[in-house]
């Protein structure tokens, strides 16, 4: 693959004493859709969080190796890890708004970061991110009611939104829609489709339908190892591993 | 599918009555305290109780009021808050966000419960040796400064508690637009638990402005309003303890009143606060 977004290099992690992934080498293409899959406990969770330093968070967490932003090692000891999290967005297996109204929400990440100048340009910024999530129509008129008022699949499109504020280059999804019903899983799916010209996307998922209806780029994991990658429509048609075709076939 | 006496029966029975007896005795406790000041309180309870400071004949049961104990007990009881709130807060966001369950964490939490659990006239003698080393008298100053050690485990602890119930998401989600520690420290679990933050500050606030032990000793005693953090100042507690000691009914009947002052100055704030806690509490995330 030429020019990479992401390129993880000999990576190994540990919780503890038990190993959580196992020498991922692994390319990430830009500006399309990544679908990291495969059974539960298989590292796919683990493998997204070192991708925005969220693994150190956990105890006991230990990794070597390394994950490469645009040629950057992010865990160089020079990295500031807020500004790799501001340029590479999460969004949750369930939806958090933070505890303010909803254009607080949206304007949170910007303002931390200092990113624009004066109230009118926030104004218009949050009105801006709002539309791109597809939420502007329902929420505009009740900007400054808390967040925690909206339904469920409305407060995933308004983190949907406050992720994309800060401007990320990467969005990463940890089974966005996992938590949500069939109509709003809908509108994010759509949403993500739409943004992966603009966006390099991972999403975590487990269910092999969404992978298959989102992915450009297909990863499949099991046991804290990378089976398989390669372009949607290689993996899904020719598999080349036998795990791969076994767990394509739903054998577990 | 008839019903048969069983012994999960039973204890079901014993349970319930067990929590309707204790909900009743703490209701009764509470009724016959209010009946008690309400009924022995309220005949001398005047406007000239409330509004003038004691004149010559005032222990005897003549003329005058109260009026500088309670200016005494709000200027005792918020400076001593208004202190131990600015300290406990940065230390209960520090214990949280910085050293959360580590060992040192524990440490500090044993030593705050230990520090709970001191008597107040310990902090009395405490504040009063110390106050004798530095040269100072009997003053509101040194009364503020032994109340605000007095509340501020309370109020540390029970933010703490407030802070820890936290959920982990909440922050997490904010660590990933990019804060830092602080950020989220100081925007988002202080914006979540407001209102448990506000009950952290009552609670101290009604332990500090209740306690006569502390401040007999520091605060002092006096029949003028404080005008100076350097002089004496009156408070409540006293009043009612000074008061009642006396063998004269009528001057017995106006410890009651201020009893009852003391309580309903209590129930003001905490019900302010409650009010409050629910105007901040309503963007938190349940």
């Amino acid at each position: 693959m030429s020019n990479p977004h992401i390129q993880v290099c000999n990576l190994n992690a540990w919780y503890g004493s038990q190993p959580a992934l196992k020498n991922i080498n692994l390319a990430i293409p830009r500006q399309q859709i990544t679908v990291i899959m495969g059974p539960s406990g298989c590292g796919k969770t683990t493998l997204l969080k070192t991708f925005n330093r969220f693994f150190e968070l956990t105890e006991g967490a230990r990794l070597e190796g390394q994950v490469l932003v645009d040629g950057e090692n992010i865990y160089d000891r020079a990295i500031d890890e807020t500004e790799v999290r501001k340029r590479i967005g999460l969004l949750a297996q369930r939806p958090t708004v933070l505890p303010m109204s909803i254009y607080e929400n949206v304007a949170y990440g910007m303002y931390i970061h200092r990113m624009k100048k004066n109230a009118r340009e926030y104004k218009d910024a949050v009105r801006h991110y709002l539309e791109l999530a597809g939420l502007w129509d329902e929420v505009g008129k009740r900007l400054h009611d808390p967040a925690t008022a909206l339904s469920i699949g409305q407060q995933q499109r308004l983190c949907l939104a406050r992720g994309l504020a800060v401007e990320p280059e990467i969005i990463l999804g940890d089974e966005p829609t996992s938590a949500l019903d069939p109509i709003s899983s809908q509108h994010i799916e759509k949403k993500l489709l739409e943004l992966k010209d603009r966006y390099t996307t991972v999403i975590v998922t487990h269910t092999l339908r969404q992978a298959k209806r989102l992915a450009d780029y297909v990863v499949f994991m099991y046991m804290g190892e990378v089976v398989e990658a390669g372009p949607a429509s290689q993996v899904f048609n020719h598999p080349q591993q036998e795990r791969t075709q076994q767990y394509l076939a739903g054998m577990f | 599918m008839k019903f048969r006496w069983h012994r999960r029966h039973w204890s079901e029975i014993i349970v319930k009555l067990l929590m309707y007896c204790s909900v009743g005795l703490v209701f009764a406790s509470l009724a016959v305290i209010l009946w008690t000041i309400v009924s022995k309180g309220l005949p001398a309870l005047t406007w000239e109780m409330v509004s003038q400071t004691p004149k010559g004949g005032f222990y005897l049961g003549k003329e005058g009021g109260i009026l500088n104990a309670i200016l005494g007990s709000l200027y005792l009881a918020g400076g001593a808050t208004l202190i131990a709130f600015v300290f406990s807060l940065p230390l209960a966001l520090f214990l949280e966000t910085y050293l959360g369950q580590s060992r040192w964490a524990n440490w500090v939490r044993l030593s705050l419960d230990v520090l709970w659990g001191i008597p107040s006239i310990v902090y009395g003698a405490f504040g009063f040796i110390l106050m004798l080393s530095l040269g100072m008298r009997a003053s509101l100053l040194g009364g503020i400064l032994t109340l605000a050690l007095l509340e501020l485990p309370i109020m540390v602890r029970a933010m703490d508690e407030v802070i820890r119930r936290m959920p982990y998401d909440l922050e997490q989600a904010a660590l990933a637009l990019g804060s830092t520690k602080w950020e989220v420290a100081s925007r988002v679990v202080l914006r979540q638990m407001l209102s448990g933050i506000v009950t952290a500050i009552l609670l101290a606030f009604g332990r500090g402005i209740g306690d006569a032990a502390s401040v007999l000793f520091t605060a002092g005693y006096t029949d003028s309003i404080p005008t100076s953090l350097m002089r004496p100042a009156a408070s409540l507690p006293l009043a009612v303890f000074f008061q009642l000691g006396t063998p004269f009914p009528q001057v017995q009947q106006r410890a009651y009143a201020a009893a009852l002052i003391l309580t309903v100055i209590v129930l003001v704030v905490s019900l302010g606060s409650r009010f409050l806690a629910a105007q901040v509490g309503k963007f938190s995330v349940k």
